[in-house]
C-alpha cells in the first residue's frame, strides 16, 4: 500500500514521472505533489510510466484530470504510458482515456 | 430460506491509510470465496470507493467507518457505513456518469467518479442517507453460471420438474 515516485529528465521540456505502487485515497496526495510542479512548467512534456503501478481509483483518476488541467494552462503536454489492463480499464469504464492521451507501448525508457 | 453462512465486520478509523486496509480485507475474502481475478479488483476498487467517499465526506473531523460482509453461497454484500452527515440523495444521481469528452478540459471535474464505479462494477447496488450514509454493495459469484454452461444437466432437470 505504498507508493514511489522518480523523476527522470530526458531534456529540459520532456519529464518522466515513473511511478510504482498503489495509488488510492493515501498515497495520491504524494502523486499529486510530485506530478504538479512538473505540468506547471510551461512547455513541458510530461509522461507518466504507470508500468509499476497495481491499482488505481477514482482519485487516482482525479489527480490526473487535474494535472490535465494544469498542462492544459501551462501549454504543457500529459501522456500516460505503461498501464496494465485493470489500470487501463478503469480509464476506459470512466471515460477518461478520450480526454487524456494514453499509449499502448509499454515503458517509456524502452524507446 | 436462503441459508447464511458467514458474516464479518470491522470498524475502521476514517482516515486515507484505512482505506487500504478495508481493500485488503475484501480482497482477501473474495479470493477465498473463489471470485475470479477480474471479480476480486472490481470489488477491491468498489470498496476504496466507498471508503474514500466516508474519509472526504462523512465527518468534519473524526469518525468511523463501518465494513460489514454478508457471505452467501452466490454472492457477497458489503456494506460501508458511516454515522457522520447524511448527504442529499438526489443531487448525487445528477453526477453519477463517466467523463464528457465533449467538455472543455476546464471543466472535467476531479471528483465524482467514485459512486460511479461502484455503480458499475458492482452487480448490485444500494445507498440509504439517515444516520450517516451505508452503502450496500453486493457481487455474485460467477462459478455457477459457468457449470451451468458446460454441461446442461440442471437445466434439463428444471425442465423435468416442470413437467
Amino acid at each position: 500500500m505504498n507508493l514511489s515516485t522518480e523523476v527522470i529528465e530526458k531534456s529540459d521540456k520532456k519529464k518522466i514521472l515513473k511511478v510504482a505502487g498503489e495509488v488510492d485515497a493515501y498515497t495520491a496526495p504524494e502523486l499529486k505533489a510530485n506530478l504538479n510542479p512538473l505540468t506547471e512548467q510551461e512547455g513541458a512534456e510530461v509522461v507518466v510510466d504507470l508500468t509499476e503501478v497495481s491499482y488505481i481509483d477514482s482519485t487516482g483518476l482525479g489527480i490526473f484530470i487535474g494535472a490535465l488541467k494544469s498542462a492544459e494552462n501551462h501549454d504543457a503536454t500529459l501522456r500516460l504510458t505503461g498501464l496494465n489492463d485493470r489500470v487501463k480499464r478503469l480509464f476506459t469504464i470512466t471515460g477518461l482515456d478520450e480526454v487524456i492521451t494514453i499509449d499502448d507501448e509499454n515503458t517509456e525508457e524502452a524507446k | 430460506m436462503e441459508r447464511q453462512s458467514d458474516y464479518l465486520e470491522m470498524t475502521l478509523p476514517a482516515k486515507p491509510q484505512y482505506v487500504g486496509i478495508a481493500r485488503l480485507t475484501v480482497s482477501g475474502l473474495a479470493n477465498r470465496l473463489g471470485f475470479s481475478y477480474d471479480d476480486i479488483e472490481d470489488i477491491k476498487i468498489a470498496i476504496a470507493e466507498a471508503c474514500t467517499n466516508v474519509v472526504n465526506h462523512a465527518y468534519e473531523e473524526t469518525g468511523n467507518m463501518h465494513l460489514s460482509c454478508n457471505v452467501f453461497e452466490d454472492r457477497v454484500e458489503m456494506v460501508v457505513a458511516d454515522t457522520g452527515q447524511s448527504f442529499v440523495l438526489e443531487e448525487l444521481d445528477q453526477n453519477l456518469g463517466p467523463v464528457d469528452s465533449r467538455k472543455p478540459i476546464d471543466e472535467l471535474k476531479e471528483g465524482g467518479l467514485g459512486l460511479f464505479l461502484i455503480d458499475t462494477l458492482m452487480d448490485k447496488v444500494e445507498i440509504s442517507g439517515e444516520n450517516g450514509v451505508a452503502i450496500s454493495m453486493t457481487k455474485f459469484l460467477q462459478r455457477d453460471e459457468v457449470e451451468n454452461n458446460v454441461d446442461g444437466v440442471s437445466t434439463e432437470t428444471n425442465a423435468q420438474e416442470q413437467k
